[in-house]
């Protein structure tokens, strides 16, 4: 019968950084720009044309490199790396090879079985992306589109220190958490904003020795890295139980199908002729750069969640959710410091805000409203110039564009009716109009009351406060 | 005095002092043109009526006192390896025969700034590769001080345009001696700057590392004119130095009393035609007469230098010219069956053989397991080079020594041995795997009337003292 094996996972991750310009030229890195826009003699690599190092590339990649324990390399260079392929327009790519920016970090995950180990990081450098090739199905041509071409990339080359489908998609939250935090990247997988390509062997448990890995890629999802991972383990014991052996290539995986096809073997692999680039000075980092950056690190999503435990007394669940996206934290803080209420301001975010997000089909980092104006939200209804009904209108306004709640109550008029001699008027006149009502209630029914609060709340266009309205009530009835 | 006799800043005065209009300027850089360069062959491509446009616009600004500079009006000649945007510029190959560049080199962009009319792009060898402007495209240029002979190379079509005056100055490009050994072979004065002096941001690239934009002149005030106005930071260029030693003309002054200079030993060695030794050790002993101290001494690793730069050259312009590949821009092959086969059929059609033969050489210094035996050891040489230059200036001002091992060879004698052909760079490029500066003027001629060129060295950012070494051996040797 078949032995046990273990499955040994390293990544290679790639991550587009949210700088607004590319790497080595001054053009605009955003999305959905028209064909060969957002394009300039170095991005489409023009005769004569040269490379200038984004100094953010560099501040966003230390950054990364700090959160994930590495050793920050003082003295890197940039090499290129050489190949022949139309969306690349240099026919090289300004890569790190020799003395990439970052080395030997780690990140510690929680396993399945709920303990926690470190994944090794062997190192993180710095890369130019391609362009796109545009396939004209009529014609017989392709075309290039080289907006993307120079967009900032860091890779991020892990040990091979996963055992599993779960520690891998642990890593790779733990490293989504890091660089979204750090504002470096949004890290959308779908969108290719964060691409993980899947190295992985199998050998027997207790065997010292590395089996023959394959290189997993086109994984789009987590889910689809799941698949992949889980086929390309049964793939290749089912290779060395028939008594073969793995072949060292690369995959693609084809989440359709849910299975994984070669690309090529490393046989075909190509020499690419990686030298430093004559055309970039080295980069150079000073301890004081370090420096600046380390103070700058944001306090990561573990530390938060320990620490709003402490400081604020709301449950773990919502703790999670809300220190999920950095912008939505740094929203509940800024509101809670502000209003001094953060259960209430939690409250908002984990049921009206969480609401709307999926409703609107939008991201915690898309949240437009502004911590003074939640703030003063929770403070209205709390001094009870408006009932919460009228709170989920004005809300859903904030978020819509950062309505300011104070001037929204004042202009529409929808301050709770704080007149206590109008209220009881239209309580008498509630009363005069509803004798069924009033005489089901006297002769016990005590939900007729009920009734009679609702007309009284429709008499006020909403803005009485219900409690006080059935109290005045009662009192009315004796 | 004839118009075309005038040294550029001799032109650019007059044409301040308004006696002479740059349309008469032009006229007379068309007119030789027009007589000389169906045997010359200086110019890939003549830009004429655009030429004489700007002429009259600049007038104007001249006439207004709005450009005031001292080559506002001078016709310039540019090699075709630096981007004119509008103006072909194909590096003498057919790969770009049809390449019109979208934006101007930053050394053009400053002539123009600084008032140059540019006359047309000037013949070199296929991508600066070559020591003779045979291995152009588009034809070989010949010498003008005798039409049998090569201008040298790379800058060929710039020194001999200087030399015929079909121009006034030029810009040329220097990556082994490529500006140096063409001013030595046609008689005209040109220099290299230290590495970093002359932005590079639309040069296009043979050796990154190595390439230099300099000037090719008619006398030492031009070169230094010309150099003052091309030299700046430029921050599209991230190896362009920030000098604020720029002032050339200020250097020159006729006085070397006690300035240092050493001879290299190694340089007057086997291969070294005796009439240029013994001129360039006449010129030496000009400069001793006039104050200067002048000794012999030994430059290591001498013999290293040629290997050394054509490993780390070929492997650089394997790489930069690997997006000459038909799909941008350029040449395309006719016919092919898919990408790869266009990629293969693009290039070899495209290039020439000598830039071939670099680019497989180049690739092959790259290539795993080569690498380190090749590429990394050509760079500790390039440091050790380095290092002996360091030692030498720690004794010496300057160095002097010859340009090439001789004179202007004759046509078709060169590129048949292509050995003997990189053997002859040996002076030139120890500078360009230094870094440091180096001028080349001339100092005679052989028993055949062809110039002899004189190298100085300098220290990095020492052109000053180049400049001023050289300007006082001209007025001691005189008109040349």
């Amino acid at each position: 019968m078949s032995r046990e094996y273990e499955t040994v996972i390293g990544l290679e991750v790639h991550v587009e950084l949210a700088t607004k310009t590319k790497i080595f030229c001054g053009c605009s890195t955003q999305f959905g720009g028209e064909v060969n826009t957002h394009t300039c003699p170095v991005c489409t690599g023009m005769p004569g044309s040269l490379p200038v190092l984004n100094k953010q590339v560099v501040e966003y990649a230390i950054a990364v490199g700090l959160a994930t324990n590495c050793e920050i390399t003082r003295y890197g260079k940039f090499d290129r790396k050489n190949y022949f392929y139309p969306d690349n327009p240099q026919n090289y790519q300004i890569s790190q090879l020799y003395l990439p920016i970052c080395r030997n970090g780690k990140v510690e995950i929680e396993t399945e079985k709920g303990g926690k180990k470190y994944v090794g990081i062997h190192e993180i450098h710095m890369e130019e992306d391609a362009g796109k090739l545009i396939h004209d199905e009529w014609g017989d041509v392709s075309l290039v589109d080289y907006n993307r071409s120079g967009v900032p990339l860091i890779e991020i080359v892990s040990e091979p220190d996963m055992r599993s489908a779960e520690e891998v998609i642990a890593y790779l939250e733990k490293l989504r958490m890091f660089i979204r935090y750090l504002g470096a990247s949004d890290c959308k997988l779908q969108e290719g904003s964060m691409r993980a390509d899947v190295n992985l062997s199998v050998r027997p448990v207790g065997e010292e020795k590395f089996g023959t890995r394959t290189e997993m890629k086109n994984l789009n999802s987590f889910t689809s890295i799941t698949h992949a991972i889980e086929n390309e383990r049964e793939r290749q014991i089912d290779i060395l139980e028939s008594g073969g052996s793995v072949i060292q290539e690369t995959r693609r995986f084809d989440d359709n199908k849910g299975e994984s096809y070669a690309m090529r073997s490393k046989e075909d692999a190509q020499d690419y002729r990686y030298f430093p680039d004559p055309d970039l000075i080295p980069v150079q980092i000073s301890e004081e750069w370090i420096e600046e950056i380390r103070s700058r690190q944001p306090e990561f999503r573990p530390e938060k969640m320990a620490r709003y435990a402490k400081e604020y007394g709301i449950p773990e669940y919502d703790i999670g959710i809300i220190t999920d996206s950095r912008h939505m934290a740094d929203l509940f803080e800024e509101a809670s410091r502000l209003c001094g209420q953060p259960k209430k301001v939690s409250n908002w975010l984990m049921v009206e805000t969480l609401r709307l997000l999926k409703e609107k089909n939008m991201d915690a980092e898309d949240i437009r409203i502004s911590p003074q104006h939640l703030a003063s939200l929770v403070e209205l209804t709390e001094k009870k110039v408006i009932n919460s009904s009228v709170a989920k209108e004005v809300f859903e306004q904030m978020f819509e564009d950062d309505t300011d709640p104070v001037r929204y109550v004042e202009e529409k008029g929808l301050k709770q009716e704080t007149d206590s001699g109008a209220i009881r008027a239209i309580c008498e006149q509630v009363i005069a109009d509803n004798p069924q009502s009033v005489a089901d209630y006297k002769a016990g029914k005590e939900k007729a009351i009920g009734f009679l609060v609702g007309q009284t709340m429709k008499a006020a266009k909403g803005k009485a406060d219900p409690g006080t309205v059935n109290s005045l009530l009662k009192e009315l009835l004796g | 005095m004839e118009l075309k006799e005038l040294t550029a800043v001799e032109l650019g005065e007059k044409i301040a002092a308004k006696e002479v209009k740059v349309r008469e300027a032009l006229d007379s850089v068309f007119a030789e043109i027009d007589a000389k360069e169906s045997e010359i062959h200086s110019y890939i491509t003549l830009d004429r009526e655009r030429a004489y446009e700007r002429a009259d616009r600049l007038q104007q600004l001249i006439d207004s006192g709005e450009c005031k500079s001292p080559l506002a009006g001078v016709p310039v000649a540019i090699k075709d390896n630096m981007c004119t945007k509008g103006l072909l510029t194909s590096c003498a190959s057919k790969i770009l025969g049809n390449f019109v560049p979208t934006y101007t080199a930053t050394a053009v962009e400053r002539l123009e700034a600084a008032g140059a009319v540019i006359v047309g792009k000037t013949n070199m060898d296929e991508f600066a590769m070559g020591s003779t402007t045979e291995t152009s495209y588009y034809g070989v240029t010949r010498n003008p001080r005798d039409t049998g002979r090569v201008p040298g190379g790379s800058s060929g079509g710039s020194a001999a345009a200087v030399a015929a005056n079909e121009c006034f100055y030029a810009l040329g490009s220097d990556t082994g001696g490529s500006i140096r050994q063409p001013a030595g072979y046609c008689g005209v004065v040109g220099i290299k700057p230290t590495y970093g002096t002359v932005s590079r941001y639309g040069l296009i690239a043979y050796g990154s590392s190595l390439d230099q934009i300099g000037p090719l002149a008619k006398d030492v005030r031009d070169a230094a004119a010309v150099l003052e106005a091309i030299s700046a930071y430029d921050e599209k260029d991230s190896t362009s130095l920030d000098r604020k030693d720029t002032s050339f003309t200020a250097a020159l002054k006729e006085d070397v009393k006690g300035l240092r200079i050493g001879i290299p030993a190694d340089y007057f060695g086997e291969g070294l035609d005796p009439e240029v030794a013994s001129a360039v050790k006449a010129a030496a002993k000009a400069l001793q007469d006039a104050g200067a101290v002048v000794e012999e001494f030994p430059l290591a690793h001498v013999k290293y230098a040629i290997p050394a730069y054509y490993t780390i050259a070929d492997a650089e312009a394997s790489s930069n010219l690997e997006r000459f590949d038909g799909i941008k821009y350029g040449y395309r092959t006719e016919d092919y069956t898919d990408l790869h086969d266009m990629y293969k059929k693009t290039r070899s059609e495209g290039f020439g053989t000598e830039v071939k033969r670099r680019i497989m050489l180049g690739s092959f210094v790259l290539s795993s397991g080569y690498y380190d035996a090749y590429y990394l050891k050509a760079l500790k040489v390039k440091a050790l080079i380095r290092k002996a230059f360091d030692e030498a200036f720690a004794k010496y001002d300057l160095i002097i020594g010859p340009v090439a091992p001789t004179t202007a060879p004759k046509l078709g004698e060169s590129l048949s041995d292509p050995m003997k052909m990189y053997l002859g760079d040996i002076y030139t490029i120890s500078a360009n795997l230094a870094g440091i500066p180096g001028l080349s003027i001339p100092c005679g001629k052989d028993e055949n009337g062809l110039p002899i060129g004189m190298q100085i060295f300098g220290d990095c950012f020492k052109e000053d003292l180049i400049f001023r070494a050289a300007y006082t051996y001209e007025k001691i040797r005189g008109k040349f």
